[in-house]
């Protein structure tokens, strides 16, 4: 005869059979096809970036060309290598390779560190897990509780970083609008620098730390109205997040594309001007 | 035989709905052992079904609503035939008890003020459903669930009970069950039961129970010699869905008919208008021209015959199937979709859409709905003592849907979870007394006990029997076609031999495999319960010659004053199960019935309705 | 795997028809894990396949007409109370809530037990692990009444302060979210010290709760895991009742996280403005105190009183 309080429930032993199927999966449909997109379009991009930031020239269609295009992955051009005209001014001296890996610091952490992007290359890359339900590749498992992964932790900051990014960006798109001793004009080239920089200001307001930060962060929303309704606003965007941060990324590089090819003669900018 | 594991606590409550997580909250707060012993897994019971909201009268919304107005609600809609105290206690307690919820946790949607919100709904006078959704019911018993895990309330789950035992004196002292999951018998003693085991809907086919709505706690009552009253009435929707398969059951709430949807018949007939009684004609459009013109402007014309009281709905829709007309499986068509835009079907009834796609397949706005009368709740159960849910066996307490006299004759939407709260707070007050005003343990007999695990093994043991599936399909069958929503006499004689028929082939089922979570045993250890409530309510609609609230009679269909003042109450005479513990199974054909009169309501109360009258 | 295993046809009952179905009758087959923790396998089941049923009708016609002894969970058939989790055709699912029209038509249908419990029997899990994780997380802890609320009957609370926790409430803990975490799924050693997501949703409603007064920060990564999430968002894909547990529990948690501990900016802001709520330093001396929270230190866990366990 047992009482309750004599109720000592015995352990259930770890690693203990479970006694399913023994398979790494049972799934039927076509799982990795995600993954392997995924790793196609990262990969293609780490390439192409990497190329570009090292190639170190064609990153800006200046005055000659009657523009002002500047590539984002140069934007902005603040070391002595930088091309006349391209920059506000040389600020760092030191510095003696291509400018692009100067300023690709700070994107590629702030993607790095996104939640979204975290998801979609710890799937792919890592296989932790490939997909949902199919065993992932690795005998133990800490997660972000250990150095590096929990690096993860400064997103924030990547996110503020990011901002600046994305003001300077959006600079380089108004003077885009210049077209340089011709006068205010606009051309495929202005056109592809806002939609860049629009894509961008989307993929930094609909991240996850933005929407802590604005008000997610709040106990509660009522005795702050304000920063409840920029919460609310952000939200459905953030829903989205994974959608910027693939066209966002794209994009740019399409931006770096476009640009290089204008700069390097290939192909003529089109465009008007008033 | 087979080993039994035994327990030694002070009260066991049996059902984890919510009626038995608030008992067993309150009796842990007392300082007693406490055993929450529940079929499923917790947090599955058929509480999270309830959708619309608790009825409190807060007056969050009517501030002039109050206690009083929400008890005559409540007693009119029982046909008067409710207990008055357990309504009146029932009003004045379930704002009290709605609030202790918030404290625990519970997020209900609010007013402006950021007060509860209250919602209307059918019967009662003032908004008055707390509410959180459509989801009510999940909402109280993850709180309660919650609030119950962390005070340390011992859960039992997947532990069916089988029977209660009694000690010498009669008083209940223990009970004996099996876990389901390994088949294996336990056995507690105890010195208090709370029965709060819910309801019975898995008699009939067509039902919004779940499996385990079995009527385990009404049929362990009826066995330990407790009183049961009005058995017979059970409340029927008249429109849940009869197929597709995957959602028969699920009501479709009478906002269809109200925005528009009607009820057809195999032909495509709009046949409501064939069955407007004398009574609703003078309010009740004649014509479908009228009728049309109602929804849009309530002034235009009189009612459509689809929203006559759900008695009138459902016994029409019985009619047409027994006439033949009906769908081809076995219900009528309610048709909106030919009637409404999509756009608008969607836009008005959102989650009745989605439900059905979701679920089913079936779009609403595209084709037409089959369904038919469901069982749905049972308004009659253990006869208990209004202010400690004690019933007439010592020791031994109810509460909730397994407690018979709260809602009468029939239950107002919200009233089941407001019920659940109040009285599973007294339950475990009343038991948490009586156990403090005993001294000693309880002990319960061997011998009874392992009589209880011969039986319930029994199935295993015989070479060859018929598969209790079978028994479970033809009692299904059974109640749904002649103890169902209309009733007549000589169909009710008729299930009265069917029963009788059933509970000699339930006696030999036969079962294969072993006992860890077996569901054909777990089935056939279910069928006596189902039998024993079958008979009450088959034996009480007998009795009851007269139509009142959930219980239609169409050979008596206007109500019967003098049978108003009456409960039919049914039990096993004692020297069944009452002395000397468990001794077999009593037979249905042991349950007799005898009509005693209500409680007589004092003057204030009974003011309460003659003011209304002028 | 399954293809290897043997198919008794079904033998009798209504699902006779072997095969593609005799008198060109259309049949399904269900091929179901039937076993113990011991092990098992899959046993095929064909029957006539009948129109607008969901996985469960098909499953209880397999034990009404074939295997009375099929051992499977379900309560209300409705979606609601999460008690029918499986995993058909691999992917973890409510089997009330799978129709058959929507898998591949002519396909074996697959269903087993969820993989991250231990099998009971046959489609069956030992769910315990979950209970006890219930059991660890601090309660509700309500602040008091003003005076205002107290003279009102109730404590006030705006219906944009509720929103947040009431989505995390719509859970009908079936589950599955624990069943497809990784973390758990392929990790059983993680079990002690990882609540998973249905209970980092759990944490993230009293966190997002007007009323509760706990911080529960520095336990949710010091002691549940939190930081072993790596937010690979299957447990918002198979949840049934959609909530969005990664975008609105988890990450919305990790940022509160980093508020109380990698924010160096946030850290000096508290310094600075000095306010009297919610430090990191707080946080830290606070979150233990909660009783049943401290997670024992032995690697074990407990489970509920349950045959399984005796």
């Amino acid at each position: 005869m047992t009482t309750l309080e004599d109720v000592s429930t015995t352990p259930v032993v770890l690693g203990g059979v479970r006694g399913g199927p023994p398979v790494p999966t049972l799934r039927k449909d076509r799982w990795w096809i995600q993954p392997v997109v995924t790793v196609t379009v990262l990969t293609a991009f780490v390439a192409y970036a990497t190329w570009a930031a090292f190639v170190n020239k064609d990153y800006y269609v200046g005055a000659t060309m009657h523009r002002d295009l500047i590539s984002p992955f140069y934007s902005p051009c603040l070391t002595e290598s930088c091309v006349p005209g391209s920059h506000p001014g040389t600020i760092i001296t030191w510095w003696q390779i291509s400018p692009a890996l100067l300023i690709l610091i700070f994107p590629l952490g702030f993607r790095l560190t996104c939640y979204y992007y975290r998801k979609a290359y710890y799937r792919s890359f890592w296989w932790a897990p490939p997909a949902c339900a199919v065993a992932d590749a690795h005998g133990s498992y800490k997660g972000e509780s250990r150095f590096p992964l929990i690096m993860q932790n400064v997103h924030r900051y990547f996110f503020y970083a990011g901002l600046i990014f994305n003001v300077l960006l959006t600079i380089d798109a108004v003077m885009a609008f210049r077209q340089p001793g011709v006068g205010l004009g606009f051309s495929v080239g202005t056109a592809v620098l806002c939609v860049n920089a629009c894509l961008l200001w989307l993929y930094s307001v609909s991240c996850h730390a933005c929407r802590h930060i604005c008000g997610g962060g709040l106990k509660k929303f009522s005795d702050h109205r304000i920063r409840h309704r920029i919460w609310k606003t952000l939200t459905p965007l953030n829903a989205h997040h994974m959608v910027f941060a693939w066209m966002s990324l794209v994009f740019v590089a399409l931006t770096d594309v476009y640009v290089r090819l204008v700069a390097s003669g290939t192909i003529h900018d089109y465009g008007f001007h008033f | 035989m087979p080993e039994i594991e035994s327990h030694d606590v002070d009260v066991v409550v049996i059902g984890a709905g919510g009626a038995g997580l608030r008992a067993a909250i309150e009796a842990k707060a007392r300082g007693l052992r406490v055993a929450l012993v529940c079929k499923s897994l917790l947090g599955k019971a058929h509480t999270v079904m309830a959708e619309g909201g608790a009825a409190a009268a807060l007056g969050n919304v009517y501030p002039e609503d109050n206690w009083q107005v929400h008890f005559r609600d409540t007693m009119r809609g029982g046909k008067m035939l409710n207990n008055w105290r357990m309504a009146q206690l029932h009003a004045q307690e379930a704002p009290d008890r709605i609030r202790e919820l918030e404290e625990w946790g519970a997020l209900f949607d609010r007013t402006k003020d950021g007060l509860i919100l209250q919602r209307d709904f059918g019967g009662h006078r003032y908004a008055r459903l707390a509410h959180i959704g459509d989801r009510t019911g999940l909402e109280l018993i993850r709180t309660l669930q919650q609030k119950a895990v962390a005070d340390g309330v011992e859960v039992f789950m997947e532990l069916k009970v089988l029977r209660l035992l009694h000690d010498d004196s009669g008083a209940v002292a223990g009970l004996v069950g099996y876990w389901r999951p390994s088949g294996s018998f336990v056995s507690f003693t105890t010195k208090a039961v709370v029965l709060a085991t819910g309801g019975v809907g898995k008699s009939w086919k067509y039902t919004s129970n779940s499996w385990e709505s079995t009527g385990d706690g009404h049929a362990m009552a009826v066995w330990a010699g407790a009183d049961m009253i009005d058995m017979e009435a059970v409340q029927f929707h008249p429109t849940g869905m009869v197929w597709p398969l995957s959602v028969r059951g699920i009501l479709v709430t009478e906002g269809v008919r109200g925005d528009g949807g009607v009820l057809r018949n195999a032909e495509g007939r709009r046949f409501m208008f064939d069955y407007i009684p004398p009574m609703f004609a003078a309010e009740t459009a004649d014509s479908e021209e009228e009728a049309d013109k109602w929804y849009a402007d309530h002034s235009a014309g009189r009612r459509p015959p689809e929203l006559l009281p759900r008695d009138e709905v459902a016994r029409s829709i019985n009619s047409e199937v027994k006439a033949g007309r009906g769908s081809p499986h076995g219900g009528v068509f309610l048709d909106i979709a030919s009637r409404r835009s999509a756009e608008d079907i969607r836009r008005r009834l959102p989650s009745m859409y989605h439900q059905f796609k979701e679920l089913a397949g079936v779009d609403i706005t595209v084709e037409a709905m089959e369904v038919g009368p469901t069982c749905h709740y049972i308004m009659g159960g253990v006869r208990v003592d209004a202010d400690t849910t004690a019933t007439t066996v010592p020791g031994l307490f109810a509460a909730g849907e397994v407690a018979g006299g709260m809602h009468g004759s029939n239950r107002l939407g919200g009233n089941s979870l407001s019920d659940l709260l109040v009285f599973g707070r007294r339950a475990g007050m009343g038991a948490a007394d009586y156990v403090e005003g005993r001294s000693g343990s309880a002990s319960v007999d061997r011998a009874a006990m392992e009589e209880v695990v011969r039986a319930a093994t029994a199935p295993f043991e015989r070479e060859s029997g018929e598969n209790p599936y079978d028994v479970q399909h033809d009692l299904q069958e059974t109640m749904q076609s002649l103890v169902g929503i209309i009733r007549t006499g000589s169909e009710l004689e008729e299930a009265m031999g069917k029963l009788e028929e059933l509970e000699e082939r339930a006696a030999n089922v036969a079962v294969a495999g072993g006992p860890q979570y077996n569901p054909g045993w777990n089935l056939a250890t279910d069928l006596p319960s189902m039998l024993t409530v079958s008979r009450c309510t088959t034996q009480g609609a007998i009795h009851r010659t007269e139509s009142r609230g959930g219980h239609t009679r169409d050979d008596y269909p206007a109500p019967d004053a003098e049978l108003g003042k009456v409960n039919f109450v049914q039990r096993v005479p004692a020297g069944g199960a009452r002395s000397g513990g468990a001794v077999g199974t009593p037979s249905i054909r042991s349950i007799t019935i005898t009509p005693e009169p209500l409680p007589v309501m004092p003057d204030e109360l009974q003011a309460l309705f003659d003011e209304e009258a002028h | 795997m399954a293809d290897d295993t043997t198919t008794p046809r079904a033998d009798g009952g209504a699902g006779g028809a072997g095969g593609a179905g005799g008198a060109g009758e259309r049949t399904v087959t269900m091929r179901l894990w039937r076993g113990d923790a011991s092990g098992g396998d899959f046993v095929d089941y064909v029957l006539p396949a009948v129109e607008g049923e969901v996985v469960l009708d098909v499953v209880h016609r397999v034990q009404a007409d074939l295997a009375p002894d099929l051992a499977c969970r379900w309560n209300c058939k409705a979606g609601k109370c999460g008690s029918c989790s499986t995993e058909i055709n691999g992917e973890p699912r409510l089997m009330c809530m799978t129709r058959m029209d929507t898998l591949p038509p002519d396909e074996v249908v697959t269903v087993a037990p969820m993989k991250t419990f231990p099998v009971l029997r046959d489609l069956v899990t030992d769910v315990s692990y979950n209970y006890e994780v219930a059991k660890r997380i601090p309660p509700f802890n309500p602040r008091p009444k003003t005076d205002d609320e107290v003279a009102a009957g109730g404590y006030r609370m705006q219906q944009i302060d509720v929103e947040r926790s009431q989505e995390f409430r719509k859970c009908i803990e079936c589950y599955l979210c624990q069943d497809v975490c990784h973390v758990i799924r392929d990790h059983e050693e993680n079990k002690t010290a990882y609540a998973g997501p249905r209970f980092f949703a759990r944490s993230a409603e009293l966190e997002m709760h007007p009323l509760d007064a706990t911080d529960r920060r520095e336990l949710l990564q010091e002691e549940q895991g939190l930081n072993k999430c790596n937010i690979t968002k299957c447990c918002t894909e198979v949840c049934p009742e959609h909530i969005k547990i990664t975008d609105n529990a988890i990450i919305p948690l990790k940022e509160r996280v980093v508020d109380a501990r990698y924010d160096p900016v946030a850290w000096l802001g508290r310094k600075i403005l000095r306010r009297t709520k919610g430090t990191a330093a707080e946080a830290a001396a606070t979150a233990p105190a909660h009783g049943p929270a401290a997670v024992q230190p032995e690697v074990e866990v407990t489970g509920t009183p349950g045959p399984q366990h005796r």
